[in-house]
């Protein structure tokens, strides 16, 4: 099928886009398109107005520091994907990319698209949420930052007013000692996963597990993090560093997620990926950090 | 309302008016008649309407034709040479049976040359991630796998 007809606004600048959002009510902004565009090909969605933000310029910015990686509207995920000083301070951006869609729709879709699309399938809203990072929100009326926790508000739903723009999102850098690790299920490569996790494990001087958190994707309206401090414990009781059982961390986040069934896979399977793919995360996020402490 | 669009499209600058609704795929196919571009499911997951943009793979269905504008386009009546030779990439395909009924043809030259461009000498699994955005009903993918090495041959020995 095809769109139905809207007013195209092609801004150059900033000001220019958020001036068009201002005054048009019911204004979309289009990113890469690998979204919306499905969205307005199935009729799913007819906006009288769509400001293509494709020709500003000064969105299509990465910023690499030692706090984090602050990813600017216009950045595609092939981009941030291969940018060797993102992966480096923060892991798990490269490694959540790798599992969104396809090479081919990655040359055009946007990080920050995919957060502003708040799917609670998609990788990089977990991986925000598990970070605790923040999306930076623009508007004719002034600027402000949103925390991950209060920026997915339910399926396809984010805090953003309709006349805000998304112009960054800051996914903070992961602290010394720390390992990471991405894993998701999905029915054929690429697809949407049945659920994900974005796990991170931080050791202290000792080498003993200081902090661990997962984010999960797929499992809820929004992404999920369960912070497993506490089956960490119970992880390397008694045990020498590095040689840890996850299996109570698997449990102990089949507990806490409530995931809904679908014609993808029913609530008590996506329930039992929870449980194996934390197991697995956890492992493979510890032992990463015994790598990079070696 | 309706804009005036101007691009280049297999190395030939060309205009057309159209509506801002018009997909790249439509451009392509009805405002300019290079209907080699295929559009299977138009919500971005069969790949048959892949085409260059600046020498990288997008889909023609996920992008209107005014986003486009100013930009420069490989549809796979590029490839070949402007004296007709297919390129290696083609050739390889007609070698090694890369294709039955062609419809997924034009998406899979497309990427595949682009791939090949990124990484001149792909392992399998490479080869199996960069088209796994890609589908055909037909070959069952083997032959297409085949072909892509062989590209890579061809590409090699004629570089
Ligand atoms: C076949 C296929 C498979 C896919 N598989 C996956 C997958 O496995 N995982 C996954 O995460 N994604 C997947 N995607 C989606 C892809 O990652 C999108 O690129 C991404 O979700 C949205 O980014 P975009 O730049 O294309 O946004 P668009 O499509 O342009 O926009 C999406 C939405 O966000 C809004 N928006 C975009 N940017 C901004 C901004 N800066 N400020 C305010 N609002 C904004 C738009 O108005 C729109 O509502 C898939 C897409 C396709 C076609
Ligand atoms: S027609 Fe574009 S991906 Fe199917
Ligand atoms: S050759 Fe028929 S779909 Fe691929």
């Amino acid at each position: 099928m095809k769109p139905s007809p809207f007013e195209y606004h092609a801004p150059r600048s900033l000001d220019e886009a958020l001036g068009v959002l201002a005054e048009e009510a019911g204004a979309k902004v289009l990113a890469g398109g690998q979204s919306l565009i499905p969205l307005l090909n199935m009729r799913l969605a007819a906006p009288a107005h769509l400001v293509d933000i494709n020709r500003v310029a000064e969105l299509d910015t990465i910023e690499v520091s030692e706090r984090g990686v602050l990813v600017g509207a216009l950045a595609r995920h092939t981009v941030v994907e291969r940018a060797a000083d993102a992966a480096r301070v923060q892991p798990l951006l490269r490694e959540a990319i790798r599992h969104v869609a396809h090479p081919v729709i990655r040359n055009r879709g946007t990080v920050v698209g995919s957060l502003a699309h708040a799917d609670p399938a998609a990788e990089l809203p977990a991986v925000l949420a598990v970070l605790g990072g923040e999306v930076e929100a623009a508007s004719a009326r002034g600027r402000r930052t949103i925390a991950a926790g209060e920026f997915f508000l339910g399926p396809l739903e984010s805090a953003l007013d309709p006349d805000e723009l998304a112009i960054a999102a800051f996914f903070p850098a992961a602290p010394p000692r720390t390992g990471t690790a991405f894993l998701e299920t999905a029915r054929r490569h690429g697809d949407y996963a049945l659920a994900g996790v974005a796990a991170l494990v931080t050791l202290d001087e000792d080498l003993r597990v200081s902090g661990a958190r997962a984010g999960y994707l797929g499992v809820g309206a929004v992404p999920l993090v369960i912070d497993l401090a506490e089956p960490a414990a119970a992880a390397q009781a008694g045990r020498p560093p590095g040689t840890l059982d996850w299996s109570a961390a698997a449990a102990f986040a089949r507990e806490r997620v409530d995931p809904e069934s679908d014609i993808h896979a029913d609530a008590s399977y996506r329930r039992h990926l929870v449980g194996v793919l934390t197991e697995r995360a956890m492992g493979a996020a510890t032992a990463a950090a015994f790598e990079g402490v070696r | 309302m309706t804009h005036e669009v101007a691009l280049t499209v297999n190395g030939v600058h060309r205009t057309a008016r159209v509506p801002a609704r018009r997909l790249l795929s439509d451009f392509l196919r009805h405002d300019l008649g290079l209907t080699g571009t295929h559009v299977g499911c138009e919500h971005g997951v069969c790949g048959c309407c892949t085409v260059l943009m600046d020498g990288e793979p997008v889909r023609s269905c996920l992008m209107f034709a005014v986003t486009a504008a100013g930009h420069d386009i490989v549809t796979v009546e590029g490839l070949a040479a402007p004296d007709g030779t297919m390129s290696p990439v083609q050739r390889a395909f007609q070698e090694c049976h890369g294709l039955q009924c062609g419809f997924c043809t034009p998406g899979f030259l497309c990427t595949v040359t682009a791939l090949l461009k990124d990484n001149p000498r792909p392992t399998d699994d490479e080869v199996l991630e960069g088209i796994s955005g890609n589908l055909c009903r037909c070959t069952g993918y083997q032959n297409i796998l085949k072909s892509v090495h062989r590209a890579a041959d061809l590409l090699d020995e004629e570089a």
